[in-house]
C-alpha cells in the first residue's frame, strides 16, 4: 500500500443490529445483540478483511451495510452521504453501489438464461442504456473476468463451475459497483482454485479500482489478500489494523488464540500448545463488560464490569483493558 | 509389523446411466497399528469413496469392484461378508465430516448413544443380541460417561438429555468422536471432521483426535483436503488424485521434498504473505472419462507422450518416499516447505 491515506469511501458509525428472540406464542423474550457499537472506516482501493468464529456477527454486517438489515442504531456514510441508520430506506441509485456477494457467485446464475441475458438483466432494471451500449459494456466486463465472447450464448450448465463464478462476478461488476462486500467467497473451494479465484480478485479490484470487504473465517487467506483487518467477537470488534501488523503482533487475547489455531506447515503441531477452551456464548445472553472475558486466559475482576473501548495506538486499536500491561 | 490395513491395487467403479465411473484406479495404501495416515486431495479425487469401501458402506448394487483387496486386521473386507459385518463398527469406526447428518434429530444424545453401545460395546461377551447384564450396562454407562469427559464436554450428563440440533457444531464433533472411540476400536476413519468447523474448533478437534489416538495406539485414516490440518494430525501422508495413488511419505518428507508435480502444485496453491499462490489450472477430471495413463497428465506441466500411454507405478517400497509419476520432482529441484 501508499503512504497517502486514501480518501474515505465508507464510514460505519457505532453501527449495531439487533434481533428479537421469540418464545412461546411468538413472544419477544430477549434480544440478540449480532451487531453492537462497531465503528470503522474503509478507504478507496482498501481491502479490508473481517475475521471471527461464526456467529460473532460478520454477515449482520455486511447485510447492514448492504441495507438487507436495518440497523438497530449507529449510521454507514458512503463518500459522507449516510446511507444507512434507523428507519431509512435505501435510496436505489445506492444499491447499484454496493454489491453483496455471498459465497459463490456462480451459484445465483438463472439456468433458464443464456449468459448474455443474465448480464443485460440488471441493466435493463437499472439503467435506460441502449442495446447496443449494453452489450459493448457486457463484451467488455466479459473479457476483463477471462471469459471468451463466444460463452455468452451459451446456458450456465453448459460452462464449468469456475466459469460460472466467472460469470457471477460479471454480473455484479456491470452495475460498476464501488464497494463489493464478499462473504466467505473461498469457502468449500480446494486450495487449487482459490488461489486462481483469490487471483482474479486482485486483477479485478486493479481494473476497476474497486474496494473490498472481505468477510472470511480463513486467515491464511486474509493475510494473503487483504491490508487490513477487523478482529470481531460476538458482535463486537475487538481488534483492529494493519493485516501485516495485527499477525505479527495481535494485542488482543482473543486474536492472539484465533492466530495460534491456525496450522503452520514446517512449524511445531499448534494443536499441542493451543489453550482457548470451548466456544463462543450465547449472543443472546452476552456476559457482561468484555464480551471474550469468559474464555480468556487474561481476565480480571473489572473485565466483568467494564466494557472495553478501542484503545488505538499507532492505527492499530485494540478492545482489552489490560494490553498495555507488560509482560502479557 | 503386519499392517493394520492393507490396501493394494484397489479399482473400483459405479455403475451410472452414462456408462461405468472408474472412481478408484489401482490404489495402494497401508496403515500400520497406531498410525495416523492423511488421505489428501482435491474434492472429487475418490477420498470418500475409498473411505466408504473400507467401511462396506458403499451401495452395494451400484458398486463394482475391478480389482485388488482391502483387509483389515487380515480379514477381506470386499468378499468376506460376515467377518466385514463383525468388525465394522467395533474394530473400525467412522468420523463423518456432517455430524448432523448422521445423528437422528428425533432422538435424545443419551438414545444414540445407548443404541451404539447395546450393539458395539468392547464388554460383549455374554451379550449377544444387544443384551447386556445389569452390571455390564452400568459399566458402560460409566464408560459413555467418561468418554464425555475425555473429549472434552463439559457437564456430560446434560450433554446426554439434549437433541442433536441443540449441540454446537463442535459439540456434535466432539459426540461423534466420543462415539468413535467407545466401541475401542483399532482403526478410526475420519473423513473431513474439521472442514465445517471454525479454526479454534478444529485445533480443538484435532489436538483431541491425534492425543486420543496416541494413548490409545489407534490407527486413523484421516481425509482431507486442508494440507494444513494434514500437517497437524499426521505421521504420514498419501495424496490421491482421481482415484490414483500419486505420493506417499512421512510427514516431513512429504512437506519438505514433496516430489509428484500434483503435490507440488498443491503446496504452492497455499495462500502465503508476500507472494501470490499459483493454483493448478483444469479441474479434476470426471471419472466417467478418465484421462488414459497418469490420470493427472492434462494439467501436468512435465506430461510428455509416455505419461498418456502407461500408467506410471507406485516407486519404492513400503515406508519409503514413494511417488507414482515419470517425471517426477528431484529433491534437489525443491526450495522445500519445511
Ligand atoms: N435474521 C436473523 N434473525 C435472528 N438472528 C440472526 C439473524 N441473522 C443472524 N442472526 C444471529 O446473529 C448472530 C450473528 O450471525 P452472523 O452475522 O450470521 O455471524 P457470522 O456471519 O459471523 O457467522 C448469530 O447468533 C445468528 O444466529
Ligand atoms: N454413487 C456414485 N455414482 C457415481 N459416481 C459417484 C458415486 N459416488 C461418488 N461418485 C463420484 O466419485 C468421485 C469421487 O467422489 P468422492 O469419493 O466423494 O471424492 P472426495 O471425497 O475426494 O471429494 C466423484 O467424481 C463423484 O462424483
Ligand atoms: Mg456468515
Ligand atoms: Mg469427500
Amino acid at each position: 500500500m501508499s503512504d497517502l491515506p486514501a480518501p474515505t469511501l465508507l464510514e460505519v458509525d457505532r453501527l449495531g443490529r439487533h434481533f428479537p428472540v421469540r418464545g412461546f406464542l411468538n413472544r419477544r423474550v430477549g434480544t440478540l445483540r449480532a451487531l453492537d457499537d462497531v465503528s470503522f472506516a474503509v478507504g478507496e482501493g482498501e481491502v479490508l478483511g473481517i475475521v471471527g468464529e461464526s456467529g460473532c456477527g460478520k454477515s449482520t454486517l455486511g447485510k447492514t451495510l448492504m441495507g438487507i438489515h436495518e440497523p438497530t442504531s449507529g449510521e454507514v456514510r458512503l463518500r459522507g452521504e449516510r446511507i444507512a441508520a434507523p428507519g431509512q430506506k435505501r435510496a436505489a441509485a445506492v444499491r447499484a453501489k454496493l454489491q453483496y456477494v455471498y459465497q459463490d457467485p456462480g451459484a445465483s446464475l438463472d439456468p433458464r438464461w443464456t449468459l448474455r441475458r443474465s448480464l443485460h438483466e440488471p441493466l435493463i432494471i437499472h439503467t435506460d442504456w441502449s442495446r447496443a451500449k449494453r452489450e459493448e459494456h457486457v463484451q467488455a466486463i466479459v473479457s476483463a473476468v477471462g471469459l471468451p465472447q463466444a460463452h455468452l450464448d451459451l446456458y450456465p450448465h453448459e460452462i464449468s463451475g469456475g466459469q460460472q463464478r466467472r460469470v457471477g462476478l460479471a454480473r455484479i461488476l456491470v452495475l460498476g459497483p464501488q464497494l463489493i462486500i464478499f462473504d466467505e467467497p473461498t469457502s468449500g473451494l480446494d486450495v487449487s482454485v482459490q488461489a486462481t479465484v483469490l487471483a482474479l480478485f486482485r486483477d479485478l479490484r486493479e481494473e476497476f479500482g474497486l474496494t473490498y470487504l472481505f468477510i472470511s473465517h480463513d486467515l491464511a487467506v486474509v493475510r494473503s489478500i487483504c491490508n487490513r483487518i477487523v478482529v470481531m467477537y460476538l458482535g463486537r470488534i475487538v481488534e483492529i489494523g494493519d493485516t501485516a501488523e495485527v499477525f505479527r503482533a495481535p494485542r488482543h487475547p482473543y486474536t492472539r488464540s484465533l492466530l495460534a489455531a491456525a496450522p503452520r506447515i514446517g512449524g511445531p503441531r499448534v494443536t499441542e500448545s493451543f489453550t482457548l477452551q470451548g466456544e463462543p456464548p450465547d449472543p443472546s445472553n452476552v456476559p457482561s463488560g468484555c464480551r471474550f472475558r469468559t474464555r480468556c486466559p487474561l481476565a480480571i475482576d473489572k473485565c466483568a464490569t467494564i466494557e472495553p473501548a478501542i484503545d488505538f495506538e499507532g492505527g492499530h486499536g485494540v478492545a482489552c483493558l489490560r494490553w498495555r500491561e507488560d509482560a502479557l | 509389523m503386519a499392517p493394520l490395513l492393507d490396501i493394494a491395487k484397489l479399482s473400483l467403479s459405479f455403475r451410472t446411466e452414462s456408462g461405468p465411473a472408474r472412481v478408484l484406479d489401482q490404489i495402494d495404501l497401508l496403515v500400520q497399528p497406531g498410525e495416523i495416515v492423511g488421505l489428501v486431495g482435491e474434492s472429487g479425487c475418490g477420498k470418500t469413496t475409498l473411505a466408504r469401501a473400507i467401511l462396506g458402506t458403499l451401495p452395494e448394487r451400484l458398486t463394482e469392484i475391478g480389482s485388488g483387496h482391502i483387509r483389515l486386521d487380515g480379514v477381506d473386507m470386499l468378499r468376506d461378508d460376515q467377518a466385514t459385518e463383525r468388525l465394522r463398527g467395533r474394530v473400525v469406526t467412522f468420523v463423518p465430516q456432517d455430524p448432523f447428518a448422521s445423528f437422528n434429530p428425533l432422538f435424545r444424545i443419551r438414545a444414540q448413544i445407548g443404541d451404539l453401545m447395546r450393539w458395539k460395546t468392547p464388554r460383549r461377551t455374554a451379550s449377544r443380541f444387544g443384551w447386556r447384564s445389569r452390571a455390564e450396562q452400568k459399566a458402560d454407562d460409566e464408560a459413555v460417561l467418561a468418554m464425555l469427559d475425555t473429549v472434552q464436554l463439559p457437564q456430560p450428563r446434560r450433554i446426554l438429555e439434549k437433541y442433536p440440533h441443540e449441540l454446537s457444531g463442535g459439540q456434535r464433533q466432539r459426540v461423534m468422536i466420543a462415539m468413535a472411540l467407545l466401541p475401542e476400536p483399532r482403526l478410526i476413519i475420519a473423513d473431513e471432521p474439521t472442514t465445517a468447523l471454525d479454526v479454534t474448533v478444529q485445533a480443538q478437534i484435532l489436538g483431541l483426535l491425534r492425543r486420543l489416538a496416541v494413548e490409545r495406539g489407534v490407527s486413523v485414516l484421516f481425509t482431507t483436503h486442508d494440507l494444513g490440518a494434514a500437517w497437524e494430525i499426521c505421521d504420514r501422508v498419501v495424496v490421491m488424485y482421481a482415484g490414483q495413488t500419486a505420493e506417499i511419505a512421512p510427514r516431513e518428507a512429504f512437506f519438505a521434498h514433496p516430489r509428484h508435480p500434483y503435490t507440488r502444485m498443491l503446496l504452492q496453491s497455499l495462500p502465503e504473505e508476500g507472494r501470490d499462490a499459483v493454483g493448478i489450472p483444469g479441474a479434476v477430471p470426471s471419472p466417467l472419462q478418465p484421462p488414459p495413463g497418469c490420470r493427472f497428465n492434462p494439467r501436468c506441466p512435465r506430461m510428455t507422450g509416455i505419461c498418456r500411454d502407461e500408467r506410471p507405478a507406485l516407486s519404492g517400497q513400503h515406508g519409503a518416499h514413494q511417488v507414482a509419476c515419470h517425471h517426477p520432482v528431484a529433491v534437489s529441484e525443491v526450495a522445500g516447505n519445511v
